[in-house]
């Protein structure tokens, strides 16, 4: 497989929420709008990308029967990292994220990237698909948090189309992210085909 | 890439020096940011205390009281300019909100009248409940600003008060007024005792 393929797959043709259907629990939760999908999937993209690059590393240092916790004490410190720079530094988006950002340690995502591809495929390759995959979960999360956004507050990126109205409050309720998911699954789905 | 029968000493060893080599990497971490952190929860508190003691520019102290009615203490930050009480900045909570507790700053001037409120923490529902916040809707807690809860009864009109409650979210507006007036209670408290 090429370089360029490793790094594409995962946004579109092998789409971790949109194709694969994982790591639903933040994709459903914190895209209530576009902003949150946005820092909500870079966050996860940095994870990505060090954890498969570190693990990709140490993958014959590691003896298969400790494969797991090993996966999961990498994972876990950098999503300490994580939150621990996101209250430092953008504690506006971290209040707003809230206990997701600690969950990304049990985003199935990342664990699943470690298994299939870190553990068997070069640090190079590795950290490729773990931007891929990062970029295309932020991508499906932006989407979601887009159109919930737009029809739950009638806003783009926190500006207000109808001035401070209410939109269809269900779209910001957990009912409208399953509905805006069905649909964007939905349409990637016709665009494949 | 499986290794043949790795001993269990091996299976420890790198298990161990996988963990170290993270405790460590998140110590260094936690020294960064400790700083920063501690920094910008200070400078949320101070901008909620500006923003619900509107004209205050002075230093603020601390005091705790807990209350009679709640599990947890409230924080009283007195707010003193000139030598004179300017009012305090009341950090309160309740407990009967709609999803979980929610902590709201309250400020009174020096007789008492709220002069503003602000959403510290909340997780209300988006849309419905959240309006309590100000930036959301400005409305609801609109209507406590300027009040003396002597004569303006905080609880929502169904319940007998004066408070407008939220279209859909009467939960939400009863606990609003519950934190409120808890802060109100110990607001007097905190007067009394600073002027002996």
């Amino acid at each position: 497989m090429s370089k360029i393929k490793i790094l594409t797959k995962g946004l579109i043709k092998e789409n971790p929420v949109l194709v694969l259907v994982l790591g639903m629990c933040p994709s459903l939760a914190v895209t209530t709008s576009a902003i949150n999908g946005l820092g909500m999937g870079l966050a996860t993209t940095f994870v990505l990308l060090m954890s498969n690059m570190l693990i990709s590393m140490l993958k014959n240092f590691i003896p298969d029967k400790v494969r797991i916790p090993a996966y999961i004490v990498v994972i876990a410190t950098f999503v300490s990292i994580v939150d621990l720079v996101l209250q430092a530094y953008v504690p506006v988006l971290a209040s707003s994220l809230g206990l997701f950002i600690p969950l990304i340690v049990v985003n199935c995502i990342v664990l699943g990237r470690a298994e299939a591809f870190a553990s068997k495929n070069s640090v190079l390759d590795s950290m490729l698909d773990g931007l891929g995959m990062g970029l295309g979960f932020t991508l499906a999360l932006f989407t979601i948090g887009f159109c919930r956004e737009l029809l739950g507050s009638g806003a783009v990126m926190a500006h207000s189309l109808i001035g401070g109205k209410d939109g269809i409050l269900v779209f910001v309720l957990a009912p409208g992210a399953f509905f805006v998911l069905g649909f964007v699954i939905a349409i990637v789905r016709r665009l494949q085909s | 890439m499986a290794k043949k029968g790795p001993g269990l000493f091996q299976l420890i060893f790198s298990l161990t020096s996988i963990t170290l080599v993270a405790a460590i990497a998140l110590a260094a971490m936690d020294s960064v940011t400790k700083a920063p952190i501690e920094a910008a929860r200070l400078k949320k508190k101070m901008e909620a205390i500006a923003e619900v003691l509107p004209g205050f520019d002075g230093e603020t102290t601390e005091i705790r009281f807990m209350p009679d009615d709640g599990k947890d203490s409230v924080i009283v930050y007195m707010a003193r300019q000139d030598g004179e009480l300017f009012g305090a900045a009341v950090e309160t909570y309740t407990d009967i909100a709609y999803s979980g507790r929610f902590t709201i700053m309250v400020g009174f001037d020096a007789n008492g009248i709220i002069t503003g409120t602000s959403v510290l923490q909340m997780s209300e529902t988006p849309g419905l409940g959240d309006k309590i916040d100000k930036s959301k809707n400005p409305v609801f807690s609109g209507q406590f600003v300027g009040k003396d809860p002597q004569n303006f009864r905080l609880k929502v009109k169904k319940d007998g008060g004066d408070v407008d409650a939220i279209t859909a979210a009467t939960i939400s507006s009863r606990a609003f007024c519950d934190a409120t007036e808890r802060a109100y209670k110990i607001f007097m408290k905190a007067k009394e005792i600073s002027h002996e």
